[in-house]
């Protein structure tokens, strides 16, 4: 199946939930839809029998400059051999998005790593906290206005 | 002039001063400068974390029970085995006789399943749906 | 209870006896700790292995800091990981030493401009007696490291005024 066709197949199931998408002339067709409709598109997308999007390959946080952060999520169907692009947009006074950790279970950590370094809250997490850096850090640091602490603990980071 | 049993409680003390004149001199001879940081339990780094006392199988406990009985038993062939040579077949019919009764104590203990050891069953998750649904051209080759 | 132990002011024969089979001793049963930490615990392997032998030094690696004498720090040390490097560092019983190998637990390595959550060097948290060079430094390397190790051992004494 290819990028178009999912895309119609998509939007004739959700409509106002897709907010953009480019299917063609990209390397990696992609979906823009909204953070709080993502956890049931994904269902749609893994059990659907045209679909069967059985394995997340990828979920990454994004930093897109001007206080908008997002998520981008690689999908690929092992059964039928076709891959999309799903990716959700938000602020970062509201940093919330539905959380697929239910639908896929790689997901679990993956969206750890992105509340730890971007501060992405993922509602209906099962175990949202840090998973990379210590408990007790403050700040996420991929963020593009990131500023490197200078004391943790009574270490000095800066070298 | 010395007997027999003078030479074992020589071996025992020689064997006991040996060991203490290690322990002694590494102790006098070692620094000793305790902290709190230092004294505290090993967790691979981290501050302990939870009591020392865990709950561990009961086997164990049967296990070892099982074993001092037969441990006895040994202990009984032995002085039987150095003297055997002069007391002929009365001796070895005996022997076995006691031997026998051992034996169906075990069989006993084996067949009433005090020998088993109790594995404990593993949680498995449970998915609603596992990887890899296949597509109807290839469902016919593999079982599910 | 140290009967020896920093108990000279000056050094006399007894003093540079005690001193020589001492350290001799120690010098030629150094327990390291297994700490590989990253891409350098490779080549400490490498160099415990049978082709760069660590046990000819009488060396050989124990899991416990309670039983070792010397903590290689092989790898790049976090900051997460640094409190519990300190804590390992005093289960150690004296006479402890620390070897530094590798960039990384030397001053940060290439972590050292944008690393957020590296360490710039163990010696920030943990005395170290010998830094090795490199990225990972090769087994002889860490060889002529513990060589180095060795040589400060001996210079070592009983009397007043040497730090174990």
């Amino acid at each position: 199946m290819t990028a178009p066709e999912i895309l119609t197949i998509v939007k004739e199931r959700f409509g106002d939930a897709v907010v953009d998408a480019k299917t063609e002339g990209v390397l990696d067709p992609f979906i823009v839809v909204k953070p709080e409709t993502v956890a049931e598109i994904a269902t749609f997308l893994r059990d659907d029998e045209r679909m069967k999007f059985d394995s997340l390959m990828c979920l990454s946080g994004m930093d897109y400059t001007g206080g908008k952060l997002g998520v981008v999520y690689h999908l690929d169907s092992i059964a039928l051999t076709h891959k999309i692009t799903l990716k959700v947009q938000v602020t970062v006074d509201q940093p919330h998005v539905a959380s697929v950790a239910r639908v896929w279970h790689c997901a679990d950590w993956h969206e750890r790593e992105a509340f730890d370094l971007f501060g992405i809250v993922f509602d209906g997490h099962p175990d949202l906290r840090r998973i990379l850096l210590p408990d007790d850090w403050e700040g996420h640091p991929l963020r593009k206005d990131y500023q490197v602490p200078t004391f943790y603990n009574g270490m000095k980071v800066p070298y | 002039m010395l007997t027999e049993f003078g030479r074992v409680l020589i071996f025992l003390i020689v064997g006991a001063l040996f060991v203490a004149i290690g322990l002694v001199t590494a102790w006098l001879l070692r620094p000793h400068r305790p902290y709190p940081s230092k004294l505290s339990t090993y967790e691979c780094g981290e501050s302990p974390i939870g009591d020392t006392r865990i709950r561990f199988n009961i086997r164990f406990y049967v296990v070892a029970l099982v074993f001092l009985i037969f441990d006895v038993e040994v202990v009984f062939l032995f002085p039987w085995a150095t003297v055997y040579k002069g007391l002929g077949w009365f001796a070895l019919i005996e022997m076995a006789v006691f031997l026998v009764i051992l034996l169906v104590g075990y069989a006993y203990a084996w067949r009433n399943g005090d020998l088993d050891w109790d594995k404990p069953s593993p949680a498995v998750p449970q998915y609603e749906h596992g990887v890899g649904v296949h597509s109807s051209s290839i469902q016919d080759e593999i079982e599910v | 209870m140290g009967l020896l132990d920093q108990r000279f002011e000056n050094s006399n024969v007894f003093v540079t006896s005690m001193d020589a089979l001492l350290n001799w001793a120690r010098l030629s049963s150094l327990w390291g700790m297994q700490f590989g930490l990253a891409c350098c615990a490779i080549e400490m392997m490498a160099t415990g292995a049978s082709h760069y032998d660590f046990d000819r030094f009488g060396t050989f690696f124990r899991g416990s800091p309670r039983q070792s004498d010397v903590m290689i720090v092989a790898g790049t040390v976090t900051l997460k990981m640094a409190s519990r490097v300190r804590k390992l560092y005093d289960q150690m019983s004296e006479p402890r030493y620390v070897i530094s190998m590798g960039s990384c637990s030397n001053c940060g390595g290439p972590y050292w401009e944008h690393g957020y959550h590296v360490l710039k060097g163990v010696d920030r948290v943990i005395p170290v007696d010998v830094y090795v060079p490199g990225c990972p430094p090769r087994p002889e390397a860490l060889m002529e490291g513990l060589m180095k190790l060795q040589e400060k051992v001996r210079r070592e004494s009983l009397a007043k005024g040497v730090k174990v």
